[in-house]
């Protein structure tokens, strides 16, 4: 108890640790409320709400002295609150959004791109070029047909915006910048435009020419968009997130909008989704099972054959057997994804040497999900058999021998009596197992990416996929970032992984009851 | 113990050494075969456990030089391997000892201190601690693709991004903390309650100093964690500069590029420091395995 330093104890101790806190707690709040004011400068009202949230909770739990405990929990609570808690449910009101490629803005950022969209006036395109001039770029037209050839001021080109002067000149500049280093600049082509001597305005129109432009639209005092010519009026339908034509096609970009119950509809009722969606359901609830019960069966199975009291080299064997888990997974499972290779993966070498013929192991969809299953349990039965070594030393041996003497074999004795007994401690560990496979996505993203492909289907939906890399396909991948209906399927999983991890609880009870 | 028949047992050690001796040879297959991938010739290359014409290419590659071929052509570096394991080490350190320091504190409070709602507050972090982040990926996604519009450092692409949600990661560590803490002699806190001291200098005079053991349990087993993150990390960083390990390791393997050799020089490089760390700690580690954990 020497560790503790008296002085800390009298009242100076206290007094300076107060101060210290309070201006802790002062510079904490402020800047929390600083970023909150910019988030909500920045049109995020509900991540600044949140900021204030937080900001609230350290001065009400830093401030008052009754809460001197929940002090050392406020941290590790936020944390869980604010990166877990709050993101599942965020990502599952997505789901009731249209959220996605189409509908990625707000909208006002929407409405900003339609009324900065450039109609080309065709008849006054210039074909140009770019000359370096010091840190700089000119811009070069070439005269033709009656108009003679303009150079620019220079700009560098890096994205700001400018309005630029040009003056008429005789010759065209020597060394120009290749088309290829030109394009490259569009960006910064895009942000300005040029003046040129007869009082027009040439704004960048193509990969090659510049043209003299008008916006597309002009919002009219209804808030409508109507084109130039007024044939087009485009009238904000605030149900779909769109803006819609008089003929009621709608024009992108769109906004995020609640559309409801709109993306389960899809999913309970268009077929290209619900066939392959019920079919990768069954497919997880059986990878999941089948990696659980045989991860468990091996890992038990190699755990009695090290605690056999007549085995000899045991520590050996123990080191070799847990090696597949102490491997980085992410690494594992890349190796298997080169050896399981049909045409010059090691595997089918071998098969071919003792069977002749090369499985597919990534487009036939029964081989492709043998494989994944090899693949997990060679992954996670480790951690069954370090586990199941752990309950059997708790597992008296005098029943084992008078089960023997009795005449019992060593199967008998195992199911009859050593099984019942590790059993129940297990179980909540099983069903943690049997949820941590349901949610397995780096295996699958992995090893096959979730193919081979099932055809005919509306959405990117593989043989191997199971929900969570379903889900993150349709959200990150090629089909086109649908969070909405990502967010709805989370909401699936969400339900699924609830009941587990209900009854997980339920069985951790049990455990803790019966004293297990 | 029981006299068995001896011929009988001797046939079952046999049967048992057997069965084992052939379960580690397939088991050591994937190893072996990857030592020898990554001394091959070229990245297609075929052939026997032991190859014929052995080159360290892969491995100057691994490491980030460039190699002379005899034919005197030069190969550079395909990718930035030694940067994607500092990355990977830095994010994984960083947010390992955030994520010590929040449920070491927590666990202390949870173990020693009376509070109300405490029992309600420790079955959901076992509740949450069920739903894997994968869930909430679009929002992780949604909520730093906006908050980079703040600060570049909390945005897409930001290794601070992932630092912040890997913290979150903690809900399991607490509960092995806290039993840790559970089974240290309350006479200890008693004491120095009567002498008077603060509820923090509790915690951090006379838990702390005796939960070293444990807390280095929790950064192994979170620092191992981290480093295989896939899901996560790979929606947050983009660019080829900023990747972890999982993520970059994936570029190697694709239908356009199948750098068979070159990946297999670098997953031993990545591997083993990792693999070697588990093993050394893996005594100490399998003691909190039964708490619940399944390694990612």
């Amino acid at each position: 108890m020497n560790a503790v330093p008296a002085k800390a104890n009298g009242p100076d101790g206290a007094t300076r640790s107060a101060i210290g806190r309070w201006l802790g707690t002062a510079l904490a709040c402020t800047l929390l409320l600083a970023a909150a004011f910019r988030l909500y400068l920045l049109a995020e009202p509900l991540y600044g709400a949140l900021l204030l949230a937080l900001a609230a909770g350290v001065a009400i739990v830093f401030g008052r002295e009754r809460f001197v405990a929940a002090r050392f929990v406020f941290p590790a609570v936020a944390a869980v609150l604010l990166f877990i808690a709050f993101p599942v449910a965020y990502t599952i009101w997505l789901g009731f959004t249209n959220y996605g490629s189409f509908n990625l803005l707000s909208k006002q950022r929407a409405t900003e791109v339609l009324l900065s969209t450039q109609s080309i006036d065709q008849g006054s395109t210039r074909d140009f070029s770019l000359v370096p001039d010091g840190d700089g770029y000119r811009v070069f037209f070439a005269g033709d047909a009656g108009q003679s050839p303009l150079l620019s001021d220079a700009h560098p080109l890096d994205g700001s915006a400018a309005s630029l002067d040009s003056a008429e000149v005789d010759a065209a500049p020597e060394e120009p910048l290749a088309r290829r280093e030109a394009i490259r600049l569009r960006d910064g082509l895009q942000a300005i435009s040029i003046a040129t001597p007869d009082g027009g305005t040439l704004r960048y129109a193509s990969l090659r020419a510049f043209a003299v432009t008008t916006p597309e639209f002009t919002r009219d005092d209804q808030g409508r968009l109507v084109s130039a010519d007024g044939t087009r009026i485009l009238v904000a339908d605030d149900d779909r997130g769109f803006y819609v034509q008089q003929d009621g096609t709608r024009v992108a970009p769109g906004w995020r909008v609640p559309i409801g119950l709109d993306n389960f509809e899809r999913i309970f009722t268009s077929a290209g989704i619900r066939e392959p969606l019920f079919g990768i359901f069954v497919w997880t609830l059986v990878f999941a099972a089948l990696s659980t019960g045989l991860t468990f069966a091996l890992g038990v199975t190699l755990a009695t054959l090290l605690q056999w009291p007549h085995l000899t080299f045991k520590r050996t064997y123990r080191i070799l057997l847990i090696l597949p888990y102490a491997v980085p997974s992410f690494i594992s499972i890349l190796v298997f994804r080169g050896l399981f290779n049909q045409n010059f993966g090691e595997i089918n070498l071998i098969i071919e040497a003792l069977f002749g013929g090369r499985p597919d192991w990534f487009t036939d969809p029964a081989l492709a999900r043998t494989m994944v299953l090899i693949v997990n349990v060679w992954l996670g039965y480790p951690y069954m058999m370090l586990l199941a070594m752990g309950f059997l030393q708790s597992v008296p041996g005098e029943h084992t021998e008078a089960a023997t003497l009795d005449g019992a074999g060593p199967l008998t004795r195992f199911l009859r009596i050593t099984l019942p007994q590790i059993l129940p401690p297990f179980v909540p560990l099983l069903i943690a197992t049997f949820a941590f496979n349901f949610n397995n996505i780096v295996l699958i993203l992995l090893l096959t990416g979730g193919g081979p492909d099932i055809p005919g289907t509306r959405i990117p939906a593989g043989s191997t996929d199971i929900l969570g890399s379903f889900t993150y396909r349709l959200a990150f991948q090629d089909s086109g970032q649908q969070f909405g209906l990502a967010g709805a399927i989370t909401l699936l999983i969400f339900l699924a992984v609830g009941t587990l991890a209900w009854l997980n609880l339920v069985a951790l009870r049990r455990r803790t009851e019966v004293g297990a | 113990m029981i006299v068995e028949d001896p011929r009988a047992l001797r046939r079952r050690k046999w049967l048992a050494h057997a069965f084992l001796i052939v379960f580690i040879a397939v088991l050591m297959f994937p190893f072996l075969m990857i030592v020898s991938i990554s001394l091959r010739t070229g990245n297609f290359s075929t052939g026997a456990l032991i190859p014929s014409d052995p080159t360290l290419e892969h491995w100057y590659l691994a490491f980030g030089l460039e190699y002379t071929r005899t034919d005197g052509t030069v190969v550079p570096p395909r990718f930035p391997v030694l940067v994607w394991m500092w990355n990977s080490i830095k994010v994984g350190t960083i947010a390992a000892c955030g994520v010590l320091v929040l449920s070491t504190v927590a666990a202390y409070a949870f173990s020693r201190l009376r509070f109300g709602g405490r029992l309600v507050l420790l079955d959901s972090l076992l509740l949450i601690q069920m739903f894997p982040t994968t869930l909430a990926l679009v929002a992780i996604y949604a909520i730093f693709d906006s908050l980079g519009n703040v600060s570049p450092a909390l945005g897409i692409d930001s290794h601070w991004a992932l630092v912040l949600v890997y913290l979150s990661a903690l809900t399991l560590h607490v509960w092995t903390i806290k039993g840790y803490f559970d089974n240290l002699d309350p006479a200890l806190d008693e004491a120095a309650i009567i002498d008077g001291a603060t509820p923090w200098q509790r915690f951090r005079y006379v838990l702390l100093p005796l939960a070293v053991p444990i807390l280095a349990v929790v950064f192994v087993l979170a620092f191992i964690g981290f480093v295989n993150d896939y899901p996560i990390a790979s929606i947050l960083i983009r660019s080829e500069d900023k990747m972890t390990l999982a993520v970059g390791s994936r570029l190697y393997l694709n239908e356009f590029q199948y750098l068979w050799g070159d990946f297999a020089a670098a997953a031993i490089l990545s591997g083993l420091p990792i693999t070697v760390v588990f093993l050394i700690a893996q005594r100490y580690l399998v003691s909190g395995l039964a708490d619940g954990g399944v390694k990612g």
